[in-house]
C-alpha cells in the first residue's frame, strides 16, 4: 500500500533505472505470493479480519524478502544464447557454442557410441548429478555426470524398455521383458515386481513414493515403494501404450493412447479423472511443463500441440513430428524425431513457443529419448547408437536448493534427506487435479431437496411402518376383522398424508410456473385466433 | 553471438577443508517445490501426532507429608524452592529439582490453611485453624544446595495470636504487609503482633485473599456468603462487592493485566472479571466437572492453572472458554492447591493423597538445553500446527485427551443437563409473550448483584 502511494506522488517519481528495478521486483514478488490474497472486505467479523490482515501482511513481507533474495543473493545467473545481426539462434551449431563456452562446460558435449545394445533410454536424478541409461538389449548403466565416471553397468540379457530412478540415486527400476525390477546402485537386484507384468513405461512419483507402471495389456499400477503395498491397479481399457508421463505439479499420471486420447489418472479412482481427445491419430509422446499448467503432446499426424491443462484447451499447434518430448526446468521444449532434435522456447512470455535451437546427430541414428539434465544447460539424447549430450543454453535452473536437490550432495546429506522425505511422504489421496484444495476447509453444502425417488422411498417405508402397527385388543364388537381392516386403512392413509400433501404443493408450484411461462409467451397476432380459448365461467 | 551456459566449479560449492561446515544454498522458487501445500499439511499432521507421542507431562510426585496438602506457596526469589503445608500442621520446603524436602517448619497445632512468602523470599507466613499466624525465616539458598540429606528444621521468628481460625493469607507485593482471612480480613505488619487494620463486610467467614500485583494496596477476597469483595488499604472501608450464585474458592490476579482477576468457583467454572467492571464476567472458563478449588496465573499472564475436586488439574488460556490441557493420574485424589512455577514452565499440584506433584506446563515440551536447530524445529512445528489447527484431521488429534471414565461420564452428564436446561428455556421463551423472558448470557447469569 505504501509503495502505491509513493508511486502516485508526483514529487517522488523514481529515476528510470530504479523504476525498472522496482518493476522487476514486483514481477518476482508476484511469483512468490502464489496467487491472490483473500478478500477481507467482505468479512463482517472484525477480529477475524484483523487477524487475517496481519497474516496477509506477513505473506507480503515474506514474498518481498524472497524476491529480494532471488535478485541479489543467488550465486549464479542463468545461461542464454543471443543472436547478433542476421544470425538466427536455430542456425547456430553445437561446435560454435562449444568453442565459445568455457572448457568445463564444453566437456558436456559428447557422444557415447555403444552400437551393440541400443536404442538407449535415459533418466536423470532430480539433482541432475546421476544418469541411468538403459539399452533395449539389456545394458543398464549408472553414470556420475559430474566427473563423468561410470558407477556401475550390468547386462541383464533381456529386453529393457524403460529405466527410472527412485527417490535418490541409490535405487533404480528397470522395465524388463517380463517384469520390472528394482536394482540398487551397485547393480544388485533387490526386487522383482511380478504383479506389474510386462511393463512398457515406468514413472516414479517422488512426493508419494509411488512407482507407476503401464503394462502391455493397458493396466496401470501404482506401488508404494516404501512398504511395497499395491495402491492401485486399473485396467485402462484403451489398449497398449508406451506413452506415460506424470505431472510434477499434482502427481496425476497421464497416458497417451493409440486412439488419440490422453487419459489422466489418480491412484484412488478406477476411472480416469480426464479423458481428452488430443489428436486424430495415435499419440507418440507427451511432456509436462514443470509448473504443471502446460502439456505438450505429439501425434502421428505430424503435429505437436501445447495444451493448457487447467482449461483443457489447446494453446498452440506446431507442425512437426516428435517421437519424444521433454520440457526443461526453464520451460524449453525439446522434440526429437529420427536423428534430429528441435528445441522450442517461449520468449514472449505469452505461452507462445517458437524455434530456438536445433541439432542433428549422425544420419541414421534413431533418437529414442530426450531428457534435459536438471540444474544444467544440457540435453541428454538417447539413440540407437548410444547416447549424446548437447548444450542448450538457458534450459536449466541456475540455482539449486541444498534441501531440495543438491548436485554436490554428500552421503550424510543424502541420508538425512531420505529420512525427511520419508517423513513428508504424501498419502495417495493427495493426488488430484487441483492440489491447492489440500489444506483448505470444505465450504458448507447447501441443503438439497429430496429427489422424487427418495420421496417415494420415504413414502414406502412410512406405509410399511404404518402397516406393521399392532392393534390393541378391544371389547366385543369393536374387535371385528372388518373394523380392524378399516382402522388399518385409516392409519396407512394418515401416514401417507404428509407426503401426498408435499407432492401436491410441489405439483402446484410446477403448474404455476408453467402457467406463468404460458402467459408470457404471447402468440403473434396472426396466430392468436387459433389459441385455445379459456373456458368462460 | 553471445552465449553463456551454467558452469559450476566444484570448489565454489563444496567446503575446502573437512573441518569446515558444508556450504548450503537456498532457492525459494515455488516451481522447484511441487505440491508444497500438501507436503506442508502432511508435516502439520506429523507435528500434531509427534506432539501427542511426546506428551509426558508428569515429572514426579513428592511424598513426605502425612496428611492432605492444604496449601502451596512459591518462593518468588528462588525458582527451585516450593513451600507446602498440610492439614496436620506440617510445613515443608522442597527442592523441586531434586524432589526432596530441604527444611521443615514445625509448630502449628492444627491444619495450616494459608501459606505465603514475601516478595524478597526471606519470610514465610503461615496461618491455620489453631488461630495463630507464624512468621518464619526462609533458609538461604546455599543451605538448599548443600548435600546433607538430613532435614533441617527451623523455629518461627514470630507467633501472633488471633481470635478466630484463619483461612488464608497473602503477602503484599513489594511491601511488608500481609493479609489474613478468617472471620474478618486483617492486615498485618511483619513487626507488630496486632493487625494494623481490619475489614469486615457481612457476617460470614472470608476464605481467600489475594493482593493485586500491580497496585500493592488493592486486595480481593472471597467469602463463604458467595461474595467477592475488593478492598483498598488506603481508604478504611471496602470498595466493592459482588455476589454470585455460588461460592468462590480462590482468586488469582492476572500479573500482566493487573486489573483482571479470575475466580475459581464452586459451580465448576472459573470467571474472569475486570475489577473496574464487575457487572459482567469477561470470560467464563468451563470444563471442570466438580468444584474448582484453587487457581494460579502463569507469570506470563497468558494462561492459568486450576485444581479441582474432580481430581484433575487443568490449564486454561486467559481468554479461552475451554481448557488447553488436562492432567490426571490414577493416584491423584482431590486437588486442593495448584501453583505455576515462576518460570512458567512447571505446574505444582497438592492433593488429598498427601503428595505434591510436579507437571510440565506444556505436556510435550522438550526439557533441557536445546540446540538452535532443535529450537527452530520446535518453532516450525508449532507454527504448522497453528496454521492448520482448524482442519478436522489436525484438530481431532490436537484436541484429543484421554479422560478417566468417571470424569468423562460426569462431563457428558453435565453437557446433557445444560443442554436440556437450554432447550427448556427455549420452549418457555417460545410459549410466552415476546420479550417477557430474557436469556442472559452465561457471563452474567451467575451474578446476583453488585454492591458499591
Amino acid at each position: 500500500m505504501g509503495a502505491k502511494q509513493e508511486n502516485g506522488d508526483p514529487e517522488d517519481i523514481l529515476p528510470p533505472l530504479e523504476q525498472e528495478l522496482s518493476h522487476e521486483l514486483d514481477m518476482k514478488v508476484k511469483k512468490y505470493l502464489r496467487g491472490e490474497g483473500a478478500d477481507l472486505e467482505v468479512l463482517k467479523d472484525k477480529k477475524l479480519k484483523g487477524q487475517l490482515y496481519t497474516r496477509e501482511n506477513l505473506y507480503g513481507t515474506s514474498a518481498k524478502t524472497a524476491a529480494k533474495t532471488e535478485k541479489w543473493l543467488l550465486p549464479s545467473a542463468g545461461g542464454y544464447l543471443e543472436a547478433e545481426g542476421i544470425e538466427k539462434t536455430w542456425r547456430i551449431k553445437q561446435d560454435t557454442i562449444g568453442s565459445e563456452v568455457d572448457i568445463s562446460s564444453a566437456k558436456n558435449q559428447y557422444d557415447i557410441v555403444l552400437p551393440d545394445f541400443g536404442p538407449y533410454t535415459l533418466d536423470f536424478t532430480s539433482s541432475g548429478r546421476y544418469m541411468a541409461a538403459a539399452g533395449r538389449k539389456g545394458h543398464l548403466a549408472v553414470v556420475d555426470m559430474k566427473n563423468m565416471s561410470l558407477i556401475k553397468e550390468i547386462q541383464v540379457r533381456e529386453t529393457v524398455r524403460d529405466v527410472v530412478f527412485l527417490h535418490n540415486e541409490m535405487f533404480f527400476a528397470a522395465a524388463q521383458k517380463k517384469y520390472p525390477y528394482i536394482y540398487n546402485r551397485d547393480g544388485v537386484e533387490l526386487h522383482c515386481l511380478k504383479e506389474h507384468g510386462a511393463v512398457t513405461r515406468l514413472q516414479f512419483l517422488k512426493n508419494h513414493f509411488l512407482l507407476a507402471s503401464i503394462n502391455k495389456y493397458g493396466q496401470l499400477r501404482y506401488q508404494d515403494v516404501t512398504m511395497g503395498e499395491m495402491i492401485g491397479n486399473f485396467r485402462t481399457g484403451l489398449g497398449r501404450t508406451d506413452v506415460m508421463q506424470a505431472n510434477p505439479f499434482n502427481g496425476v499420471v497421464a497416458l497417451g493412447h493409440s486412439g488419440g486420447t490422453v487419459s489422466m489418472w489418480k491412484p484412488t479412482s478406477a476411472v480416469p479423472l480426464v479423458k481428452m481427445l488430443c489428436h486424430p491419430g495415435p499419440i507418440t509422446a507427451m511432456a509436462f511443463h514443470p509448473d504443471g499448467h502446460l502439456m505438450a503432446t505429439s501425434g502421428k499426424e505430424r503435429k505437436i500441440k501445447i495444451w493448457d491443462v487447467r482449461k483443457f484447451e489447446v494453446l498452440q499447434t506446431i507442425r512437426g513430428h516428435a517421437k519424444t518430448l521433454d520440457f526443461s526446468q526453464k520451460g524449453l521444449l525439446a522434440a526429437g524425431t529420427g536423428s534430429f532434435v528441435q528445441i522450442f522456447g517461449d520468449f514472449s512470455g505469452s505461452r507462445n513457443y517458437s524455434r530456438y535451437m536445433g541439432h542433428s546427430i549422425v544420419k541414421g541414428y534413431q533418437i529414442r529419448k530426450v531428457a534435459f539434465r536438471p540444474y544444467e544447460d544440457v540435453l541428454g539424447i538417447g539413440h540407437s547408437m548410444g547416447w549424446s549430450s548437447i548444450l542448450i543454453p538457458g534450459s536449466g535452473e541456475p540455482n539449486f536448493d541444498t534441501w531440495l536437490a543438491n548436485p554436490f550432495e554428500t552421503t550424510k546429506q543424502r541420508r538425512e534427506k531420505e529420512i525427511h522425505s520419508l517423513l513428508d511422504k504424501l498419502p495417495p489421496e493427495t493426488i488430484m487435479l487441483d492440489p491447492s484444495k489440500i489444506g483448505t476447509v470444505k465450504s458448507a453444502k447447501k441443503k438439497e431437496k429430496p429427489t422424487k425417488k427418495e420421496m417415494e422411498a420415504d413414502l414406502e417405508t412410512a406405509v410399511e411402518a404404518a402397516k406393521g402397527t399392532a392393534m390393541k385388543k378391544k371389547t366385543k364388537g369393536r374387535n371385528k376383522p372388518s373394523k380392524i381392516a378399516v382402522k388399518k386403512k385409516e392409519i396407512v392413509e394418515r401416514a401417507k398424508k404428509p407426503f401426498l400433501d408435499q407432492q401436491m404443493v410441489e405439483e402446484e408450484k410446477v403448474a404455476k410456473k408453467k402457467r406463468k411461462i404460458g402467459e408470457e409467451i404471447a402468440l403473434p397476432t396472426a396466430l392468436q385466433r387459433f389459441a385455445r380459448k379459456k373456458a368462460t365461467t | 553471438m553471445k552465449v553463456k551456459v551454467i558452469s559450476r566449479s566444484t570448489d565454489e560449492f563444496t567446503r575446502e577443508r573437512s573441518q569446515d561446515l558444508q556450504r548450503v544454498f537456498h532457492n525459494f522458487d515455488p516451481n522447484l517445490r511441487t505440491q508444497e501445500k500438501a507436503v506442508e499439511y502432511q508435516r502439520a499432521l506429523n507435528a500434531a501426532k509427534l506432539d501427542k507421542i511426546f506428551a509426558r507431562p508428569f515429572i514426579g510426585a513428592m511424598d513426605g507429608h502425612i496428611d492432605a496438602i492444604s496449601s502451596v506457596a512459591k518462593n518468588p526469589n528462588y525458582l527451585k524452592g516450593i513451600f507446602s503445608a498440610s492439614m496436620d500442621g506440617d510445613i515443608r520446603l522442597w527442592d523441586i529439582a531434586n524432589r526432596r524436602t530441604v527444611c521443615r517448619f514445625p509448630g502449628h497445632q492444627g491444619a495450616v490453611r494459608g501459606l505465603t512468602a514475601s516478595t524478597d523470599g526471606s519470610t514465610l507466613v503461615s496461618c491455620g485453624t489453631d488461630c495463630t499466624v507464624r512468621l518464619w525465616n526462609v533458609p538461604v539458598a546455599t543451605i538448599m544446595e548443600s548435600d546433607n540429606l538430613s532435614d533441617c528444621s527451623s523455629e518461627p521468628r514470630a507467633v501472633y495470636m488471633g481470635e478466630n481460625a484463619f483461612w488464608a493469607v497473602d503477602h503484599q507485593w513489594n511491601g511488608d504487609l500481609f493479609a489474613t482471612a478468617g472471620a474478618q480480613v486483617d492486615i498485618w505488619n511483619h513487626n507488630r503482633s496486632q493487625p494494623v487494620n481490619s475489614f469486615k463486610w457481612g457476617t460470614d467467614s472470608v476464605i481467600s485473599v489475594r493482593f493485586n500485583p500491580g497496585e500493592p494496596n488493592l486486595l480481593v477476597t472471597s467469602a463463604s456468603d458467595r461474595s467477592i469483595i475488593l478492598y483498598d488499604l488506603r481508604v478504611s472501608s471496602p470498595a466493592r462487592k459482588l455476589i454470585m450464585r455460588t461460592k468462590t474458592n480462590s482468586i488469582s490476579w492476572n500479573p500482566m493485566e493487573p486489573m483482571n482477576f479470575t475466580a475459581a468457583n464452586e459451580d465448576c467454572n472459573c470467571y474472569s472479571y475486570d475489577a473496574r467492571k464487575l457487572d459482567e464476567a469477561k470470560c467464563v472458563h468451563k470444563d471442570h466437572v466438580s468444584a474448582v478449588m484453587d487457581i494460579d496465573f502463569s507469570p506470563t499472564g497468558r494462561e492459568f492453572v486450576t485444581g479441582s475436586y474432580d481430581r484433575t488439574v487443568r490449564i486454561f488460556q486467559y481468554n479461552g472458554g475451554h481448557s488447553r490441557e488436562i492432567y490426571h493420574t490414577k493416584r491423584m485424589q482431590r486437588v486442593f492447591c495448584v501453583k505455576f512455577s515462576c518460570d512458567a514452565s512447571y505446574v505444582i499440584s497438592g492433593s488429598d493423597d498427601t503428595n505434591l506433584r510436579l507437571w510440565k506446563a506444556k505436556a510435550s515440551e522438550q526439557l533441557g538445553v536445546l540446540l538452535p536447530r532443535e529450537q527452530k524445529r520446535h518453532e516450525y512445528n508449532e507454527a504448522l500446527k497453528n496454521r492448520y489447527k482448524h482442519l478436522p484431521e489436525v484438530k481431532r488429534i490436537v484436541r484429543h485427551r484421554h479422560l478417566p471414565r468417571p470424569i468423562y461420564k460426569a462431563g457428558v452428564l453435565r453437557r446433557v443437563m445444560i443442554e436440556s436446561e437450554r432447550r427448556k428455556d427455549q420452549r418457555r421463551k417460545a410459549h410466552s409473550a415476546l420479550g417477557s423472558i430474557v436469556t442472559e448470557p452465561m457471563r452474567k447469569r451467575r451474578i446476583i448483584k453488585e454492591v458499591d
